[in-house]
């Protein structure tokens, strides 16, 4: 083989499996995040029905910055982080930010209760069968998903949230 | 151009290479010929060129020694990784970034960190895949091409060094050839003849084995590495109540969800009383389960479903699902895995006066979706102010739910009726049924509905017929080099002398067997084992 031949030959295979090898570890990043959808990813449209028997569609706030939260009235992070979550809400929502809550698979009784005690004034759409959870990947909850006004990931957090971390987070929707 | 060294008997080599790849000469000094012959003597073709970047990278996975590196790391690290458990193991819906912690302090969180929790899926444990795979092509190319143009290549006649240097080897006078070679060929050796000298070879497929089994393994970690690849393989579980529908995860496309009914979750016994089982099951405690079994049919969405929206449902087909007897469509198959027995459904209340025992009318209280109120008529009605799925006391002795399954159901009951328009409260739970002592009604318990739930495993896998392949091609390369071996033998005229001279890459026992039949059957001198060969 001629050594010209050689470099390319060699340099083709290498190039071949750092690809390879690169695509394999960039797609294992992603699934370590909780599956499906993750940073940089478009958020999947859905329709659910909220507390208030108001459908919710999601595609409806694009040009807006959506918080998307996944919570339940039993989780005590959750419960921790409405009041600032709410606090928030009051000083975003003028600056085209949505807070959505979705409720994973609770009674309406309970989580009425509950968003009466916090009076939490965004929507919560009921995901009654976790169509939407099980599509979005969700594990631990509370689960927090920021999206962009182009509807796209921006970042995702299994963390309890803090009020500052909260704030943060508006800001970096903000459009 | 290339370098060559050119063999006085004219073929010309690689540069590097030590052993004339024609005749056998050494072609260097200080060559010790038995220990070449590994590789025939042939240049690994790494270590002649060393400018560019590309061949230093080249040269670097060349090296066995980094391959078996490699191999040592890996080994620890995936011993390392059985320490905790997985995260797969760990319960589900806890936070592993604080569970590792928790459970197992320091080391735990430090296991977490590097990723070891998810070992098979951690960047660091990929790469050190993708680096073994690397050095398995590029010592494989290195050594395999030289080894075939070497063998392909090699000539009857041999140098006299060569044949002396063997570690078998005999003079002898006055043979009759065509013997020798009617002999060998006997042994189903392979002869050749140039020069009145003979080469005789015997299972040279069996030096392919080794690159074999390494293109095996190539397949192997390429079948392993597509799992990660979207579409190529989904391992999910669903759990599904009786009379219920779900959708079934990972089967979301363009063309619709499939969504899964449990039509009927079936658990059976062995009878104990059944003459043909009573021996058997007399030594056991407790009943023993025969059969696992979830009726269930698949249903698909139209196109263009939107996640959450109320589903349009086509049947697709009914089926049963057994333990190793999966349900399967398209190229998914679901596994019965897990189930759980008589989850409370529906709770039934009657309103009842204390003093007189009279019932004013009967609720049914779904768990799942619990009213806000019901009317009972005549003036009568029912409020639920507070459900906790799953009761529990808190740490401040309030009462809350443990989460949202309804395994221990209870109420805050607000009792409306004429003689109390006002409302009397009440806490009514499993086997509780508190107020404050001055209530003209309670609520009696009326039953319960149970409802089963089923657990399948949701499985993909278009990789397995490639890990399978891999698998096989493995296997043949190990047979090929283990179960049979290379054997040569060189018969050479040398100034009125017959020189004779053998070699074999693996058992030596077999092939001194073949020369002592040898020179059994012909006038051969034995041929003597060298003693400084052994070194």
């Amino acid at each position: 083989m001629l050594k010209k031949n050689r470099l390319w030959f060699r340099s083709a295979l290498l190039a071949i499996l750092v690809v390879a090898v690169g695509y394999t570890i960039y797609n294992s990043m992603n699934e370590e995040s909780g599956t499906y959808i993750s940073k940089g990813d478009t958020a999947p449209n859905f329709v659910l029905t909220d507390l208030n028997g108001k459908q919710v569609e999601f595609e409806d706030y694009r040009g807006k910055g959506v918080f998307l939260n996944f919570w339940g009235t039993w989780c005590k992070p959750c419960e921790r982080e409405m009041p600032y979550m709410q606090r928030q809400y009051e000083k975003y929502k003028d600056q085209g930010i949505e807070i959505l809550a979705v409720n994973v698979s609770e009674t309406n009784v309970s989580v009425k209760n509950f968003a009466d005690r916090y009076r939490m004034s965004f929507p919560i759409p009921m995901d009654k069968q976790r169509e939407v959870t099980k599509a979005y990947g969700i594990g631990p909850i509370p689960t927090t998903i920021l999206i962009d006004k182009n509807g796209k990931v921006v970042e995702r957090t299994s963390e309890s949230l803090s009020e500052k971390k909260i704030i943060s987070f508006m800001e970096k929707i903000k459009p | 151009m290339m370098q060559t060294i050119t063999c006085e008997c004219g073929h010309s080599n690689p540069y590097g290479t030590s052993l004339c790849q024609a005749c056998g000469k050494p072609l260097t000094q200080d060559v010790e010929i038995l220990s070449s012959m590994r590789y025939e003597g042939s240049a690994r073709r790494s270590q002649t060129y060393k400018q560019t970047f590309v061949d230093k990278i080249w040269n670097f996975f060349s090296s066995v020694k980094v391959g078996v590196w490699l191999i040592v790391i890996i080994l620890v690290a995936a011993a390392i990784g059985t320490i905790f458990p997985q995260e797969t193991f760990i319960p589900p819906n806890v936070d592993p970034a604080t569970h590792y912690e928790s459970e197992y302090g320091t080391l735990g969180l430090i296991y977490y960190l590097l990723g070891f929790h998810n070992l098979y899926g951690s960047w660091w444990f990929i790469l050190l895949l993708g680096m073994l795979g690397l050095s398995i092509i590029i010592a494989s190319l290195d050594r395999g091409i030289p080894l075939y143009k070497a063998l392909k290549t090699q000539r009857v006649t041999r140098h006299d060094q060569f044949m002396k240097n063997q570690r078998l080897f005999s003079k002898s006078s006055d043979v009759e050839l065509d013997e020798i070679k009617y002999t060998l060929e006997s042994l189903r050796y392979k002869v050749r003849e140039e020069n009145g000298n003979l080469f005789a070879e015997k299972g040279r497929f069996s030096r392919w084995g080794a690159y074999v089994n390494h293109v095996g393994l190539i397949i192997f970690l390429t079948g392993a590495m597509l799992r990660f690849f979207p579409g190529m393989y989904v391992d999910d579980i669903l759990w599904v109540r009786e009379g219920e529908k779900a959708s079934i995860p990972g089967t979301s496309s363009e063309q619709g969800q499939y969504y899964l009914e449990n039509n009927d979750f079936i658990l059976e016994m062995y009878d104990k009383e059944e003459k043909k089982f009573n021996s058997a099951l007399s030594s056991v405690d407790g009943e023993v389960a025969k059969n696992y079994q979830s009726n269930v049919t698949l249903y698909k969405t139209k196109e263009n479903h939107t996640i959450g929206a109320e589903p349009e449902l086509e049947k697709v087909k009914s089926g049963e699902i057994r333990v190793n007897e999966p349900f399967k469509f398209d190229s998914f198959a679901l596994y019965q895995t897990d189930f759980k027995l008589n989850e409370f459904y529906k709770m039934s209340f009657e309103l009842e006066e204390k003093a007189t025992g009279n019932k004013f009318g009967k609720l049914t209280v779904d768990l799942h979706d619990p009213k806000k109120e019901y009317d009972l008529g005549n003036g009568y009605k029912v409020k639920i102010e507070e459900y906790f799925p799953n009761f529990v006391l808190n740490e401040q002795n309030q009462p809350s739910t443990v989460n949202n399954l309804p395994d221990n159901p209870a109420f805050v009951f607000s009792m409306y009726s004429p003689k109390t328009p006002e409302g009397e409260k009440a806490f009514v739970g499993i086997q509780k049924n508190i107020d404050s002592g001055e209530n003209l009604f309670k609520m009696s318990f009326a039953g319960i509905e149970t409802k089963d739930l089923t657990a399948l495993t949701v499985r993909k896998d278009h990789t397995l017929w490639i890990i399978a392949l891999g698998g096989i091609i493995f296997m043949i390369g190990v047979t090929q080099g283990l179960y049979w071996n290379y054997r040569r033998i060189w018969i050479k005229q040398n100034a009125g002398e017959v020189w004779a001279a053998a070699h074999t890459n693996k058992n030596w026992y077999g092939l001194k067997k073949d020369v002592e039949f040898l020179s059994d059957k012909t006038n051969l001198t034995p041929l003597e084992e060298k003693e400084t060969a052994s070194k």
